[in-house]
């Protein structure tokens, strides 16, 4: 079931266009990557999610209903730009952001003594947030973020200025928010974290949304066919049994084993590569290159950019 | 929806209320005013304790004995000496001055001379003046033979004291005090000046703070950037007003207290009784002599005329204009830091609201010379310059139809500009790295939402 549609959204500022037609489906305990270059819209097609600000045209559905104001304490949201009152204290400011939310005192008071004993944060309750280090401060706004146990949770470049520890942390806090139903988007430039948390994704590039689905089936569909092979054996032999269906990219070894990276031709299949191969080598190892959300991102921004300036 | 307001207002005021700057001022307020009240009345009473001795030489003989002494005023008649003389050695005596009175007195200005090493003050020259004419005057009535001239004298001392009375449309009459008026005028509108400028700014810096530390966006992903921005007004609005009520409780407080420990006397309605002299040195220089009005008589007056004004209504249209005015202002001030990144941006956008608050202190010192005229009319009916020229006006007296006329559009205007400013910020505080001009802000305000 899907727990978050964004249909057909168009933002225009003064100056340009923001968002033009994009639409999005978030299946419920998913986590959503939004992903872009800088500057595509995905801050504010976020703003919009969280109707900070109004999209021209389109509509946002939640749980097939269309977004109303009170929806607001139904999403927690920690945007880019981290910020805190830093004169105000840090236990002060949480239980004021969590009651903003429509928490009541008692209840704000018990989660945040629970969430600061977990991130063992207790001695910061009276400390202003201006004596707290950034990492600090980004612990304190996650707590900030998820207190009023939101069902959509939207992240804004959640692992910028985190070191590694907190990086890590943070990931297995948004994982185990799913696992207790909660429904993610987190955009993001790293592309790694997408790779290991994602389950769908939508790229947005100069206001469009250019690719939307589930991780998998992207790789799956951007894959080109290359196989890397090891194997041992007459590696002078390979060029002669391979016809034109395939073309060998890369050769590297010696004679204790060699790897080959080999594109495969429309008309042939991986099986028949192997058919080929197996009378003449030892094959050692056989896997399909899936390409990385990385080079996908790169390349589907690139075609787009030249598809631009033709 | 209402929780949340009032939650930020909370926040607002109460991260605000406690500040050490703030309670600070609360102290500090009241006793400036006290001490602007109290302060020209105790000097008044500060007389020189230094007993000063005066040599007279007097070439007339009429003088001898005749100027009167006051306890710290002493006059020495010497005779057969010449100015040059103790001029000579001046520095080794005891004198403070010397008074050389001419054979021939008249009004030229070297028959009568006050000589001394250092400036003579104006005390002791008045002094000397006044008793030098009224003995001139005793000579001269005398040399006309009246009978009983002494009684008839003392018979016909006056003392013109003039009251305004102002005619009340219900028939009644009502005391004035022009110059009173003139004061609370000026102290109101300056108030309300200060405080627009002191709240106005401070919302302004409250909005560049939220938005330079970037805490705005969680908030208005709570609550309606409207709702923040009115937040913060209303907030900081009531720390204006807790402010200048704890300064009119706490300066009453200090005036009374002052008046019970510097003027006991005041309470009792005759101020002849005996006071201890080491206390109240003045009143021992009225026993003493006839010049000049009794001080403790006219500190008196200054007493009744200050509880002559309507304290309730200044009170009441203080803390209507305040607000009106405060309200106005501030919604611009809060557009203002929506627009800008960091509080350096803000002077091209703080010129328009500066001027109008700005006119209106120069404007208001004509209105307090000439309340009923076209100057004063038409500024306390303009919304932007009325809380600080009607605040000014008050006092005088304002018919109720200008009242309601300037208080109606004062209130209509702030709706409107807070409506003008909510549309600038809302745009604004999500706004980062933009020069903002006059012309953004206009594309801004016609954003639909």
């Amino acid at each position: 079931m899907d727990l978050f549609e964004a249909r057909n959204i168009t933002k225009n500022f003064a100056d340009h266009q923001a968002l033009c037609d994009v639409s999005m489906t978030v299946p419920e305990k998913s986590i959503y990557g939004l992903l872009g270059p800088n500057g595509a819209g995905k801050t504010t097609l976020i703003r919009i999610i969280n109707q900070i600000t109004a999209p021209d045209k389109g509509e946002i559905l939640l749980n097939n209903r269309r977004l109303r104001s009170a929806d607001i304490h139904r999403i927690g949201y920690m945007p880019e730009e981290r910020g805190l009152y830093k004169k105000m204290k840090v236990g002060e400011q949480a239980l004021y952001l969590g009651r903003l939310k429509g928490l009541d005192k008692k209840t704000a008071v018990k989660r945040l003594k629970h969430w600061f004993e977990k991130f063992e944060i207790q001695a910061w309750w009276d400390k202003k947030v201006e004596e707290l280090s950034k990492g600090m401060q980004q612990k304190v706004q996650f707590i900030i973020t998820i207190l009023h146990e939101p069902e959509l949770l939207i992240f804004d470049e959640p692992f910028s200025g985190f070191d590694p520890i907190n990086t890590n942390l943070l990931k297995n806090e948004i994982t185990g928010l799913r696992e207790r139903g909660a429904t993610i988007i987190f955009s993001t430039h790293n592309m790694a974290s997408v790779e290991e948390l994602c389950d769908h994704i939508t790229l947005i590039n100069n206001a469009k949304a250019i690719i939307s689905g589930p991780v998998h089936n992207i790789r799956q569909k951007f894959k080109l066919d290359i196989y890397r092979i090891g194997f041992e054996g007459d590696a002078e032999k390979l060029h002669n049994i391979l016809n034109h269906d395939y073309e060998v990219l890369e050769l590297t070894g010696s004679s204790a084993g060699y790897t080959a990276r080999i594109r495969i031709n429309r008309q042939s299949t991986d099986n028949l590569l192997l058919k080929l191969l197996m009378p003449h080598f030892h094959i050692t190892s056989f896997t399909e290159e899936i390409p990385g959300m990385n080079d996908i991102f790169i390349n589907l921004v690139n075609r787009q950019k030249t598809g631009v300036n033709q | 929806m209402q929780k949340k307001s009032s939650l930020i207002i909370a926040r607002e005021y109460l991260s605000r209320v406690r500040k050490k700057s703030f309670i600070i001022m609360t102290l500090i307020g009241p006793l400036l005013f006290a001490a602007i009240i109290i302060g020209p009345m105790w000097f008044a009473t500060l007389e020189d304790r230094e007993v000063r001795i005066i040599a007279v030489v007097d070439s007339s003989k009429l003088f001898i004995d005749k100027i009167p002494e006051t306890e710290y005023l002493k006059f020495e008649y010497l005779e057969n000496t010449t100015v040059d003389q103790i001029r000579e050695d001046f520095s080794e005596t005891h004198y403070y001055a010397v008074l050389y009175i001419a054979h021939i007195i008249t009004s030229a200005p070297s028959a009568v001379q006050l000589m001394s090493d250092r400036q003579p003050s104006l005390n002791i020259r008045m002094h000397i003046a006044n008793a030098i004419e009224k003995e001139l005057e005793r000579q001269k009535l005398a040399t006309y033979n009246i009978d009983n001239l002494e009684q008839i004298l003392a018979t016909i001392k006056t003392n013109v004291n003039i009251r305004t009375i102002i005619w009340q449309d219900d028939g009644g009459e009502k005391e004035s005090h022009s110059e009173l008026a003139m004061i609370t005028g000026y102290i109101g509108g300056f108030l309300i000046y200060f405080f627009i400028f002191l709240f106005g700014a401070q919302v302004m810096r409250g909005v560049i703070e939220e938005k330079s530390s970037r805490v705005v966006e969680i908030i208005v992903s709570s609550v309606r950037p409207f709702q923040l921005m009115l937040g913060k007004i209303v907030g900081i609005g009531l720390v204006g007003l807790t402010q200048f009520l704890l300064w009119v409780v706490l300066s009453f407080t200090l005036v009374v207290l002052a008046q019970q420990i510097f003027f006991p006397d005041l309470g009792t309605p005759s101020s002849e009784t005996v006071v201890p002299e080491d206390l109240f040195s003045s009143s021992t220089l009225h026993q003493s002599q006839p010049i000049g009005p009794d001080d403790s008589g006219r500190i008196a007056e200054i007493f009744s005329s200050i509880s002559a004004i309507n304290f309730g209504v200044m009170l009441g249209a203080f803390i209507f204009y305040f607000l009106g005015g405060y309200l106005l202002y501030a919604s611009l001030f809060a557009s203002i830091g929506s627009a800008v990144d960091s509080e350096t941006d803000t002077q091209q956008f703080m010129l328009p609201i500066t001027i109008p608050l700005i006119l209106s202190i120069i404007v208001m010192m004509n209105a307090i010379m000439n309340p009923e005229g076209p100057i004063a009319f038409w500024f306390s009916i303009i919304p932007f310059t009325s809380p600080i020229i009607m605040m000014a006006r008050i006092p005088f007296g304002v018919p109720i139809w200008e009242v309601t006329l300037s208080g109606g559009l004062l209130v209509g205007t702030f709706i409107l500009t807070t409506w003008l400013a909510g549309k600038i910020y809302r745009t604004g505080i999500l706004m980062y790295g933009k020069r903002v001009n006059y012309r953004e802000l206009w594309k801004w305000i016609r954003y639909s939402s």
